[in-house]
């Protein structure tokens, strides 16, 4: 029998995180996606929520000042902070 | 995936501050040709401002400073290397950038007769033009790439140049971070606006992406025009920026320093004369840093709160906005503590030091076709306003070169090999995650390319950097995000090795901690005063020249030329090495 990879993956809190009652994605909404520079957020199809993907945030904050209901919150990533 | 073949007359690569610029004045000077602006990000809000500038760090603004000042200023605190033809061809047209700025609607501050409020930061100088509403300049730039009809695409990630059989440059490949779909952009003219090489070193929070600069300027500017065969000038004077400690924003001397804030040691005594960055200026900050009196902060408690809210309503609305809420977390108030200082990780960036690609007045590369502006482009101490004077040279000499030009014919030898090499870490079973790859290869960096450099310690770090191009053939991405990242994480290795032979090649300490070799602690001018040329010889192997420094346009005068050798309060007596009157 031979040794197969085997991976881990390393759990961390998403520093950007959206209030689904705000968010209107369903309605068609990408602007937070759009305007990520590292492009790290994308929609839940399932839910029609915006949400982070990728734990790579420059907290550069485009996706919360240009959400146009407020429903974007951005904080500096744990280990910054 | 899919392959897109697209054909445009000019191809502007990164969309950020040169490139709009760049687009738009190719457009204005021939509006019959088709001129495309090609993103990583999103042309919205992408690189160095994409949530705005505070302020211009070097407008030239007749009644306040003079191009021949400025020209005499900048090469005065860049040691002496510098083409004087490039820096004074960016002051000369430095006010008409700004002119055109203000009619596109960026906001500038101005006094109450409607002069622009020009402020003094430099050690001789006033160039800092403060833009307290500056939070909207991307939004300025948006609406004139759609109403100049430049073609936009977003989110796809440049990866190698195209050269035909003379070596000129005649198109880009990339791929799309979303779709993995493969792009073939043929072009007459290519101008490179890709931001600096910001995620070079690690910063010393070790957080990947906590840079200085917009990490999405990943370096890949600078090893697409190695690649394709360009001189890059000076890399190993690296970019080494103070910032506030553990984030990423920076904070005295443009907004500030104009209101009173000061750089203060431990003591909270004031310790150098100048908070303009340059190498010395970070020589003596490294040096406090490092000693008794440490560490080094940014003092505002001394301030009106008047003056505090000013400060707090700038410094946490534009370019790094976060800004507020980390000091909240950490309990900190400008009103009642200094706020604890650090320097950046390294990096190349002509737009703060001088390592980029060498271009001339003209903007244009040592390769025919290919054209740079901005960060990535080796004017030195360019700035924002340098991008976009760089960029309106780009854009302008590329469409007077491109018309009734023809297409060069594709060669599919070096289409097939990009291809592979974008491809292969989606097409591994499994591997290594880019993302552990990336963060040994920039502690790495840290640990052997960091000042005060040392000889021994760059020549094992090559040895690691070689190390991890074999690291590289065996990443793994599971997704075309993941593809992204692993295409930067080659881009980044690049541009180690370049940082690594730039540093070993010239044997002599310049520009203060930027290129301090602990084993060559003297600047040596009769052997060093020269630019060194890094780029790709017809072997294929990474080699290093000198080339000489052009004749001054304008000539130094002796007792100015070594001021920024005289930073440190109370230490006025010593300044050996005197910059030349011309080359």
């Amino acid at each position: 029998m031979s040794y197969t990879s085997h991976e881990i993956f390393q759990r961390s809190t998403a520093p950007v995180t959206v209030d689904e009652d705000k968010c209107i994605a369903d309605k068609g909404c990408t602007v937070c996606v759009d305007v990520c520079p590292l492009d790290l957020l994308a929609i839940d199809l399932s839910k029609g929520k915006a949400f982070m993907k990728f734990d790579e945030c420059w907290y550069c904050m485009p996706c919360e000042q240009d959400c146009p209901t407020g429903a974007v919150k951005v904080e500096i990533p744990y280990l910054l902070r | 995936m899919n392959t897109h073949v697209l054909e445009y007359d000019v191809v502007v690569v990164g969309g950020g501050t040169a490139g709009p610029m760049a687009a738009v004045k190719a457009k204005e000077r021939d509006p019959s040709l088709r001129v495309l602006l090609l993103e990583k990000a999103n042309v919205k809000r992408s690189g160095a401002i994409s949530m705005g500038m505070d302020g211009l760090n070097n407008a030239i603004v007749p009644g306040h400073a003079t191009p021949e000042q400025y020209t005499r200023e900048i090469t005065i605190a860049n040691d002496g290397i510098v083409d004087q033809s490039a820096v004074y061809a960016y002051a000369r047209h430095s006010f008409k950038t700004i002119e055109e700025l203000d009619r596109w609607g960026v906001k500038f501050e101005k006094d109450s007769t409607g002069d622009y409020a020009v402020k003094k930061v430099h050690h001789m100088g006033s160039y800092v033009l403060p833009m307290p509403e500056g939070h909207s300049i991307k939004k300025v730039l948006y609406r004139q790439l759609k109403r100049s009809r430049v073609a936009i695409t977003n989110r796809i990630v440049a990866t190698r140049l195209l050269t035909d059989a003379t070596g000129r440059v005649c198109g880009v490949m990339g791929f799309d971070c979303r779709t993995a779909d493969f792009y073939i952009v043929r072009a007459k003219a290519v101008i490179l606006s890709c931001g600096a090489a910001g995620r070079l070193g690690l910063p010393s929070s070790g957080y990947l992406m906590g840079t200085y600069e917009n990490p999405t300027n990943a370096g890949d500017g600078y090893a697409m025009a190695y690649h394709a065969g360009a001189a890059l000038s000076n890399l190993e004077c690296f970019q080494i920026n103070p910032l506030i400690k553990d984030y990423n924003g920076p904070a005295c001397a443009y907004v500030t320093g104009p209101l009173g804030g000061f750089t203060a040691n431990g003591k909270g005594e004031r310790f150098i004369e100048c908070d303009y960055w340059s190498g010395q200026m970070m020589w003596e900050f490294y040096q406090e840093l490092q000693s008794g009196n440490g560490p080094v902060f940014l003092k505002l408690d001394h301030l009106a709160e008047e003056t505090i809210k000013t400060i707090e309503d700038i410094l946490h609305t534009n370019e790094r906005p976060s800004r507020g809420r980390f000091h909240a977390g950490r309990g900190t108030d400008y009103r009642q503590q200094m706020v604890e200082m650090h320097i950046s990780e390294i990096g190349f960036c002509s737009g703060h030091s001088a390592s980029g690609v060498y271009v001339n007045e003209r903007a244009e590369t040592t390769v025919a076709g290919l054209y740079a502006a901005g960060d990535m482009a080796a004017v030195p101490h360019n700035y924002m306003l340098g991008a976009f004077t760089y960029g309106w040279f780009a854009g302008w000499n590329a469409a007077g070169e491109v018309a009734g030009r023809e297409f060069s014919p594709l060669d599919d030898e070096q289409i097939a090999a990009e291809r592979q090499r974008i491809y292969a870490p989606l097409e591994r079973e499994s591997g290594l995650a880019p993302a552990q790859v990336e963060y040994k290869l920039r502690r790495m960096v840290n640990d052997y390319l960091q000042p005060p450099k040392v000889t021994r310690k760059m020549e094992i770090g090559l040895q690691r950097f070689e190390e991890i191009s074999a690291d590289i053939e065996e990443m793994k991405a599971d997704n075309p995000h993941e593809l992204m990242r692993a295409a930067e994480v080659r881009a980044i290795r690049d541009c180690a090795e370049m940082a690594a032979r730039a540093s070993l090649f010239r044997t002599e300490s310049r520009w203060g901690l930027y290129h301090h070799r602990v084993d060559y602690p003297q600047r040596n001018d009769s052997e060093w005063f020269c630019h060194t040329h890094l780029f790709k010889d017809e072997f294929g192997k990474m080699t290093s020249a000198k080339r000489a420094v052009e004749p001054y346009v304008l000539p130094l005068d002796n007792d100015e030329s070594d001021a920024y050798q005289k930073l440190r309060i109370g230490e006025r007596v010593s300044a050996p090495a005197a910059v030349p009157e011309s080359a």
